[in-house]
Formats: C-alpha cells, structure tokens, sequence
C-alpha cells in the first residue's frame, strides 16, 4: 500500500482500518478522503470503541422528543409547548495543553450544539478534575502545573461564557494525582425552545444551498478530532497547533442570529462546525437528511492564504455554522446575518446521489459515499475483571485502626477544608450565575442548581455529577452510585428528574483493564437509568486519558435535569430556623461500606480502596421520600450525605444557614470512621419545623424509607455527643480556605 | 414611562431589563437596535449589561461610536432619563456623557456576587424612592468595574453630590472589605452634572423580584418613573 504509517499516525487510523477504507471504496483513498475518513473514524466523532456498550443506555421515555444521536443534542418535552434540549461533552485533551483556550472553546462548542437546535442557551455547568497542587502529594513540577492548569480552565470557562450572557449555575471540581497534567473538563449547557421550533441539523432537498457562516477558516484545529482527542499524547507541544482559540464576542452574534433564522421558515437545517470541522458538519447533515453534498473549498472564505484542500475540510476553526437554506432563500438568510455583522457564503448544495463531493474550483478532491464515511468500525472485546481490582475490594477494613473520639473535630475540620469538598465560591463568583433572571436555587444553596421558567409556574433542576474513586474500586456499582447521586440532589431540591447526558472519562481503552472499566461503568450507569426510569438524550466519550502511562480514575460524569412542577416549592440545604428538628431520612452504615473509596480514607489513610454498596430500592424510596416532603412544603433544608458523609453534610448545613445543630445521638452504633465520615449512599439530612414531623413521618412510612432522628438546630455550635463539638464560624473559615489561592 | 432598552452586539441584559420593565414595572417597553437613531418615542433609555463588542480593544470603547450614541447624547441633552449598567456605564464613560473611566477589578478577576449600596444621595430621579444612607442589596457582575477618575473629577462628584451609590458593608460602612472591584471612594455609581444620567457598575434588573433574592432595584427603576409621573 503506498500509504505511510506516519500518515495513518497523524489521522490516528490502523492498517486495518485504513484496508477497509480500500475495501469499502474498491480503491485507494485520495489524501482528502483518507483525511476525511480519519476524522469521521475518530474515537472523538465516530466512538469506535464505545458505540456498542452505549447501545446499553436507556433513550426513550414519554418526554423524550430527540433522542440520543439523532441530532447535537437530546430534546425532552416540559410541558406547555416547550422542550429543553441539553448535552454535555468534554474537551480534557485541548484543556491539558492549552488551559484558557482549550477550556473556553469547549464551552463554545457545547452551546452551539445547543443553539444549532434553534434552543436558547439558558445554563451552563461544569464538571472539573484536576491534580492537587499539593507539591508532597503531586510532585513540586506537577503541583505547579495543576495550578497553572486550574486557573487557566476557570479563567477560560469564565471569559467564554460571560461573554456570552449564558449563566454558568453549577458544577463539580475534584482533584486526584491521576489528573496530574490530565485535567478532565467536561461542559454542560441547557437551551430552551418551543417544541414546534425545534432545528434539525440535515441537509436535504436536492438544490437547497450549503451556507457557511460565522468566523472565516484558518489553519487551527487540524487534527483535533483525530489526533488530540483521538490517541495518547506525550510530546503536548507538537500538538499546540490543534488547539483552537474562541472569540465569544462572534459566537454571540451568531447564537442571536441563528436563533431569528430559527423563526423563519427559510432553512431546512443549520449545523455546527465542532470537532472535523466542515467534513462532520457537511457529511452528518447529509447523513441525516438521506442526501449528498457538494461543496467547492475555493468557496470557503480563509483566514489565511495557500490553504489545500485538506486543510479546509479538516480545519477546527470556532464559531461557524453551517446552514442548509431552502432554494431561493439565500439572499434573505444572507441579509439576515448582515444585520448581525457576519457573513454568509454559499459553499455548495444538496445533492441527491448520496455522496460527499469536494471540489477545488473544476478539481474534484474527494468522493465519497456518505454512508461509508458515517459508518466506522465498531469493536468490542472480551474481557475479565483485573486481579487488582479484585484485590482493592477486598481490603480488610478491621485492619484499619478506627478513629479516637478525640480526633473526630480535627477530621471533620480537615474534610471541610479538603478542596473536594471546600467551598467552591472562589470559583463560581468568577462566572455570571445570575444573568438571565431565572436562577432561583444558585450556586452554593442547593444540592442542585434550580431555573425557573418564566411564564410558568415551572422550574428545572440540573446537576453535575461524578465520582473518579467509587468507579475506580468498583466500576460498575460506581456507575449506578454516581445516577443515584445525581437524582438525589435533584430530590433534595424537590426535582422529579428527566434526562441525564453523560461524559464517559476513561484511559486507553485498548488496554483490557480500562476496556473493563468503562464496560462496567456502561453497565452499572444502564442499570441505574433503567431502575430510576431516567433515559440518556445526549453524551460523549472522551478516551486515551494517560499521560506517562498513568490512566485516569474511570470517570463518567453525568448533568442530570429534572423538572418541578411548582418553582415555590423547592427546597435548599442550609438549616433556616432555632428549633427545627434534624433528621437523617433513610440509609444504613452497611458495614464498613460506606468508607470504599471515600474521601476520609484517602485524606486520613492514603488508601482508595474498599467495597461500596447501594441499595437501589432504598435509594428509590428516599428520594421519592424527600421530593413528596418537600412538595407538600414540610421541609426547611434538604441535603445529601456525599463527600465527607453524615458529618460533612450536617457542617454543610449549618454552615449554609449559618446557624448550629445541638445534636442528640450519634445516628449509628458502629465505628465512629464509619457514622460520621462513611460515604454510604441513600442519605439525606434534613431540618423541619416541629409541627410538621407528625406528616413528615406519615410521608416516610409510606414509603418504606428510615428515619433516625439526629438533633434539633439552633446556636452556633455544631454538636454529636461525645464526638463533635465545633462553631459554625471555625467550620466555615475552614471550609472557605480549601480552595486556596 | 416608556423604557428603550439599547441593544449593542454583544449586550446580554437587554433581555432582563426588558423581563422587569414588562413583566414586574408593568411598564411599556420596546428594544432600540444600536443602528436606530430616533428616540423620540421614549422617556428614558437605558444601556445594559454585556460584552459590547466583545470589551475588545476596551469595555465601550467601540460601542460608543455605534450610530444609536449621537442619539443618547441629544436625548440626555433634553433632560431626559439615561441609565448605564455595568456595560452601559462603560459606554457612558466612553463616550464622556459620565465622568472617569471602568478599570479592570483590582484582583484582575470577574465577580459575579450581591453587594450592599450605601445611597449617598436621595435627591436624584434615580434615587427619590430611597433614603440617604439606606443600604440596597444589588448583584454585581463585572470583570471591569473599578471606577476611576483623577482627583479634581473627584473632588467636583463628591462635593456636588454626584455620587449616588457606594459599595458598602450590610451595616452601611464604607470599608475597603466591602469594595468588590478597587473603585476609588467605593464608588458604585454617579450621575452627570444635570442629574438625569445614570451609570452603575451593580446590576438593579436582577433585583427586583423577590424569588431572584431581592427587590431593591425597583427603588432606582420606580424613582425614575415617578419622575414622570410627577
């Protein structure tokens, strides 16, 4: 074959693959062929090693309207003629490399999946890693470097979405030595629109006309699909050039512009360009509307001069749209974008013999049938579960000394000002959360981030959600841990959820352990949607997460929505009043379960190993507990027991409302590790008023849920008998100071 | 009172100032495209928040050559209500119908957080509705708005009584802790010489309703209206 294995490198193809290629056509591939098949067969675009375990995931539901894959994002009814239409992806690789950038355009390109749809961007979140900068723990060159890392990504996300007006109302952000110099972003962003108004992104109508819009195409970007996101990466700055930069000012205009083009009836579609640029916006659209394309390059305006062929198709230039206007509509479609300032060209039309041609003036460069190029390998393997996770489960718990009742104020204390769990504000106050006048549950009071929907009397409810270490000891009771988590904060704000999108996380999947790891987190995230009745709309897979050989935690990360009904009855975290009684509804220590993988075990021992368990039909029972209690307006503060366990969320709460807990019993009789600090899951605490507990217990039983009361709130200490006695205001300095500076 | 809201590429809180005006001031409201120029239909205009432009170059610093300004200028000449909101109170600057000029925040980053405003001076149609010394709870969200200006500037504000907010404690004191941004005299916001332009830095359209957290900027939206309907 003359082709080089340098080339197929550079495109991240095999010899296999690309013998397919030769097989499929019945030829050898021209080089904008094999440059467009590499793209398109990318992990990033065509999910060659994940597409059959995501065949797994629940899509449909009464509410689904767009399913997953069937267009940038999923769609799902709310009620009153209206949809929400959400998705979230990752853009870790770009952000390792390049921090601000790498994280700015993520952001970019997620809301034009969004805007693509004719949905006005209404939220951002999103879900962060990063290594510690702890220099003992990192290494003082990898410390430095993470921080580097941290500021830049937040900074990014900061100046790319104010700039937009998109407020940015949630999130997560943890930190682990294996996202040293692989830091893991992961954008979510929520667009609203009438369900009748919603956008395809297709090309049909043989004739119709191909517009490329927004900023003009240079040389940034190539390779980003198939070479950055694609493959493993030691020598980063060779790659530098794959990293695009934003300009959120343009992007802006064009989600103003696109969203007047929405109203008209003169488009048949509108996609983005994302990751492989033109060549997967043009060949999906053709893919979806059962059409071809012709597109002449020469016809695209350039940033630059001298640019081939390959490098035009190939491109990841930002803030482009590709609009597919009805014969005859053009000139109108062009005079609407003027009036924003941007231009429009006519780049080629639809065609009807389902192929994807490219042309340089008369020279045709490339000619494809699309349905080859949309159709990549898919593989799976066999493969058995690793000794060594075997091995980490089965760590001997009694082994491990118990902590002195001494000790449990400086544990506590410790926790709190542990970045996972420390406040995030030093973070949030740098993205607008505010803009848009919906956000009536805002960063910092809830377990979940609440819009209200103006004109009605609805709201929605959204969260980001993950957890590295649960997945790493066990990866599929991991994956069913992080949905439970994700609905649970949705109860705990008094939200019925809807929908999850998904980020799949992973390392190098052509190794069996992590083939088995993301298998089973698959698995375990399956099961969990299909017991919660909660389908999946949207999602992407980021793999060849290592750097130096080390791999990533198995992360997947899921944004849940879900919807209240009635926006005043929802629901915060922090205690509100002197004398309410606090609760622990439901949840059992289960041993020393609770302690696998938990932050305390690897703050205090070093350790991330263990066991965890969840009982799906009790986790059911409280959420759907704590969602009717709230509903029925009984509930002052609702909060789960996550990171830093039963403690952590009782300092959590008082901290928010700034008032103690004068606590009665320690809730369990087991290990004092295991009540205060175990991470078991179905927990919430919560406070009410004394006149409501009669009906607030009645709610309970009716669900099988238990209930352990834990105190009553009121001064400014927070107290368990016998083990915590703390102020509120020593906590508060202790959890506001983790983040550093 | 008929509210314009100007609309610039890249201002956002045309939507939400045009939410209040209409849906909680129940007020008659229309968006005014930056390449307008006839005014004449409406009793104040107002300049949201945003990213004119991008902030490129410098916050305002492109927008105030957009056609719709000469406009703004003629309308604020006849005495009537002009309000700037962080990007509308850059633009104001810029195109010198205010004073002084927005800096980057002192800490170099962007806030997004409530403030408390100290109201200096009650005899303004902006703040007719409040009490000298009352303090406004008000989100601000900026990355530039340490107002700065030199010390005669200075000077003529504070002693004319131009300065209308200043951030401060949530007991009323002016303390360098309660400043967000680096302002010079904690400054918030001013008024022209004449009184009928406003600039402010915090955000009084994500404060008036109480499911938001507050309702403290219907005070300086309903002073202007009773200005006219004196």
């Amino acid at each position: 074959m003359p082709v080089s294995k340098e080339v197929l490198d550079e495109i991240a193809l095999s010899r296999e693959e690309y013998g397919l290629i030769v097989q499929k056509l019945g030829r050898e591939p021209t080089p904008v062929e094999l440059g467009m098949f590499g793209a398109l067969w990318s992990e990033h675009c065509g999910y060659k090693h994940s597409k059959a375990l995501l065949s797994l995931f629940p899509t449909s539901g009464k509410r689904v309207l767009i399913k997953i894959g069937e267009e940038n994002a999923g769609a799902v009814d709310i009620g009153d003629g209206q949809a929400i239409v959400f998705k979230m992806e990752s853009h870790n690789h770009p952000s390792a490399i390049e921090p601000f950038q790498g994280a700015a355009t993520g952001v970019g390109g997620i809301v034009r999946d969004i805007f693509t749809m004719g949905a006005r961007p209404i939220a951002l979140m999103n879900s962060l890693r990063f290594g510690p900068f702890d220099k003992l723990r990192a290494g003082r060159t990898d410390g430095d470097r993470n921080r580097y890392l941290f500021n830049g990504v937040v900074g990014g996300i900061g100046s790319y979405g104010n700039c937009l007006g998109i407020p940015d109302v949630g999130g997560e952000i943890y930190f682990s030595p294996v996202y040293s110099n692989n830091p893991l972003v992961n954008a979510f962003c929520l667009g609203i629109v009438d369900s009748a108004k919603l956008v395809k992104a297709k090309a049909s109508g043989t004739g119709n006309l191909l517009l490329l819009v927004g900023s003009d195409t240079g040389r940034d970007g190539l390779h980003g699909a198939s070479g950055l996101a694609s493959r493993t990466f030691e020598e980063e700055r060779e790659l530098r050039s794959a990293v695009q930069v934003g300009n959120p000012f343009l992007e802006k205009l064009l989600i103003e512009a696109c969203l007047e083009l929405a109203q008209t009836d003169w488009i048949v579609g509108i996609n983005d360009l994302g990751a492989a640029g033109l060549t997967s916006a043009a060949v999906e659209s053709a893919g979806r509307g059962g059409s071809g394309i012709e597109l002449d390059v020469l016809k695209v305006p350039r940033r630059e001069a001298g640019m081939t062929p390959y490098e035009v198709m190939l491109s990841e230039s930002q803030e482009r749209m590709l609009v597919v206007a009805r014969k005859g509509c053009e000139d109108k479609v062009k005079a609407l974008f003027r009036k924003w300032d941007l231009e429009a060209e006519v780049i080629g039309s639809v065609t009807d013999d389902g192929l994807a041609r490219i042309k340089e003036g008369s020279v045709v460069t490339a000619e494809v049938p699309v349905a080859i190029l949309n159709e990549p390998p898919k593989y799976t393997f066999q493969v058995k579960k690793p000794a060594w996770i075997t091995e980490l489960q089965s760590f001997d718990f009694g082994a491990l000394p118990d902590v002195s009742a001494d000790d449990c104020n400086s544990v506590l204390l410790r926790l709190l000002a542990s970045p996972d769990i420390a406040s995030k504000e030093p973070v949030y106050r740098q993205y607008d959360h505010q803009v848009g006048d919906n956000t009536v549950i805002a960063p910092g009071s809830g377990d979940a981030a609440v819009l209200r929907i103006q004109g009605t009397k609805k709201a929605i409810a959204m969260t980001c959600d993950g957890n590295g270490r649960y997945c790493y000891v066990n990866p599929r009771v991991g994956g069913e841990m992080v949905i439970a988590e994700a609905a649970r904060n949705l109860a705990c704000v008094g939200a019925e959820p809807l929908a999850i999108t998904d980020c799949l996380n992973f390392g190098n999947p052509d190794r069996p352990d992590i083939y088995y790891q993301l298998k089973e987190c698959v698995r375990g995230i399956a099961h969990a949607c299909r017991r919660f009745g909660i389908p999946v709309i949207s999602g992407n897979v980021s793999l060849y997460n290592e750097t130096r050989g080390l791999s990533i935690y198995p992360t997947p990360v899921v944004g849940m929505v879900g919807l209240l009904e009635d926006v005043s009855k929802r629901c915060t975290s922090g205690f509100k009043h002197e004398g309410d009684v606090v609760y622990l509804l439901g949840g059992m220590p289960w041993g020393t379960s609770g302690l696998a993988g938990s932050e305390y075990l690897e703050l205090v021992h070093g350790k991330v190993c263990g066991q965890p368990y969840l009982d799906m039909d009790l986790e059911i029972g409280v959420q759907k507990t704590c969602r009717e209690a709230i509903k029925q307006g009984l509930l002052h503060s609702a909060h789960d027991c996550s990171d830093g366990g039963l403690a952590a969320a009782m300092a959590e709460s008082a901290i928010a409302g700034g008032l103690g807990m004068r606590g009665e019993r320690s809730p369990y009789d087991v290990r004092r590790d295991v009540a205060l600090f175990g991470e078991s899951p179905s927990r919430i605490v919560v406070s009410l008023p004394p006149g409501k507990v009669k009906d607030f217990e009645g709610v309970v039983a009716g669900y099988g849920a238990a209930l352990t009361r834990l105190g009553v709130v009121g001064g400014d200490r927070l107290v368990v008998p016998g083990l915590i006695d703390l102020s509120v205001v020593e906590m508060e300095r202790a959890w506001r100071g983790g983040l550093g500076k | 009172m008929r509210f314009g809201v100007i609309v610039f590429p890249g201002t956002w809180s045309d939507r939400d100032c045009y939410h209040v005006f209409e849906d909680v001031l129940r007020q008659p409201v229309s968006y005014v495209w930056h390449k307008e120029t006839d005014l004449s239909r409406f009793d104040c205009v107002v300049l949201p928040g945003g990213f004119s432009y991008g902030d490129y170059l410098r916050p305002g610093a492109i927008a105030r050559f957009s056609p719709v300004m000469a406009s703004v200028e003629r309308f604020a000449a006849e005495g009537k209500l002009v309000i700037g909101i962080c990007n509308g109170f850059q633009i104001l600057c810029e195109a010198s119908l205010l004073p002084g000029v927005l800096l980057t925040n002192a800490h170099l980053e962007y806030r997004c957080q409530w403030v408390n405003l100290r109201v200096e001076n009650d005899f303004t149609p902006f703040s007719s509705m409040c009490k000298r010394g009352q303090v406004l709870r008000i989100p601000i969200s900026h990355h530039d708005g340490n107002y700065f200006a030199d010390e005669n500037t200075l000077n003529e504000l504070e002693t004319t009584g131009r300065v209308v907010f200043r951030y401060c404690t949530s007991g009323g004191e002016i303390t360098p802790d309660a400043n967000p941004n680096g302002a010079l005299h904690n400054i918030a916001g001013i008024v022209n010489k004449r009184g009928n332009v406003l600039g402010m830095m915090p955000h009084p359209e994500r404060a008036c309703e109480d499911i938001l957290g507050g309702e403290d900027g219907r005070l300086i939206f309903g002073s202007a209206m009773r200005v006219l309907t004196k």
